[in-house]
């Protein structure tokens, strides 16, 4: 079974994304979670990064996290899933095993 | 940790009198508070008191006394917008006491 | 300056909520206000985030600070420079950010706009001006 991979620090002040989009297979998933969330939004600098992953991997965003953040599904780019906490769950419980990307 | 009743109901406070759950506020507490610290409430507490919540509502901090003093100038009138007028009401401070009987935090930057 | 008024940059750089940076910087800044001194603040890199528009906790259950930012003009502080290229490097324009205005008192009380928008390279400017800078 596939890698769940989470990201939890935003893109733009560490490198973690970025190592985890190179670390992780094809048909893994990739969740963002708390300040990673923002990597997700449309038009940055990092887009066409998460644009190659999502074209083989299952790329996912925290709701609730972006909603804080004073963002909403519109703002993404399109191809990540939003997810809430019982998606979540449901993604860890899916998965063989969880990486945390810190 | 501290309680005070009011109404039959034990409501938590912190080791300096201000509420624990700020939304466990009703106005009785207030006239409970007040009554703990000698003020007599009348109508003139009250609309700071009220004053202060709606700040809160809106800003989500207590305001400084600067702060406090200018903004009810504006919204009551000079001759409440001023920190003689707001200490007669509150003697130990209009940010710090006010602020406790309306059941805000401690006036961030207050010691 | 002569006057005993120093000039205070407070510089935001880090993302709300993952980390608690931009809620301490804030309390800072409010503390400050009272000392009477110059007080401006910068938001560049992820701190552009400290101040999006629309904000909303409920789901995630965090206390949402941000209407404090509204009070700034409250408290005096009405220089709020956002860095053009943080804004653009995570997609992000003004249209973005809360609407943060003042009250000014020599004109009348009319309300302005608190937020000014610069260039990396004029924000190096502005610090090379300043007394004190504070980043966080």
């Amino acid at each position: 079974m596939a890698m769940l991979h989470t990201v939890n620090k935003s893109p733009f002040e560490r490198s973690s994304l970025n190592s985890c989009l190179n670390k992780s297979k094809e048909g893994s998933s990739i969740l963002l979670i708390e300040d990673a969330v923002v990597g997700a939004l449309k038009g940055t600098k990092v887009a066409d990064d998460l644009s190659a992953a999502i074209a083989n991997k299952n790329v996912y965003v925290l709701g609730s996290d972006l909603n804080t953040r004073g963002f909403t599904e519109a703002d993404i780019l399109d191809g990540i899933k939003t997810v809430d906490y019982a998606g979540f769950v449901d993604l860890v419980a899916e998965h063989s095993n969880v990486q945390s990307w810190l | 940790m501290a309680t005070i009743t009011v109404e039959g109901k034990e409501i938590e406070v912190d080791e300096e009198g201000y509420l624990v759950d700020l939304g466990a506020w009703f106005p009785a507490i207030a006239t409970e508070m007040a009554k703990i610290d000698e003020v007599e409430m009348g109508d003139d507490h009250w609309d700071i008191i009220n004053f202060l919540r709606e700040y809160y509502e809106e800003y989500q901090i207590a305001p400084a006394v600067r702060v406090l003093t200018k903004a009810v100038a504006k919204k009551l009138g000079k001759e409440k917008g001023n920190s003689k007028y707001l200490y007669e009401l509150f003697p130990y401070g209009p940010g710090k006491q006010a602020c406790k009987f309306a059941g805000l935090p401690k006036p961030t930057g207050c010691v | 300056m002569s006057d005993g008024i120093k000039k205070f940059m407070f510089v935001n750089t880090k993302a709300p909520y993952g980390t608690v940076y931009a809620l301490e910087s804030l309390e800072v800044v409010l503390i400050s206000a009272a000392f009477d001194q110059s007080v401006s603040l910068v938001f560049c890199d992820d701190g552009v985030f400290q101040i999006a528009n629309n904000q909303n906790t409920d789901g995630s259950g965090m206390k949402n600070f941000s209407p404090a930012y509204k009070a700034l003009g409250d408290y005096d502080i009405n220089k709020l420079y956002v860095e053009k290229e943080s804004l653009e490097e995570r997609g992000l324009s003004l249209d973005n950010l809360m609407d943060l205005t003042y009250e000014d008192e020599d004109d009348d009380w009319a309300e302005k706009p608190s937020i000014i928008l610069v260039s990396r390279a004029e924000l190096a400017d502005l610090m090379d001006e300043q007394d004190v800078v504070i980043s966080s």
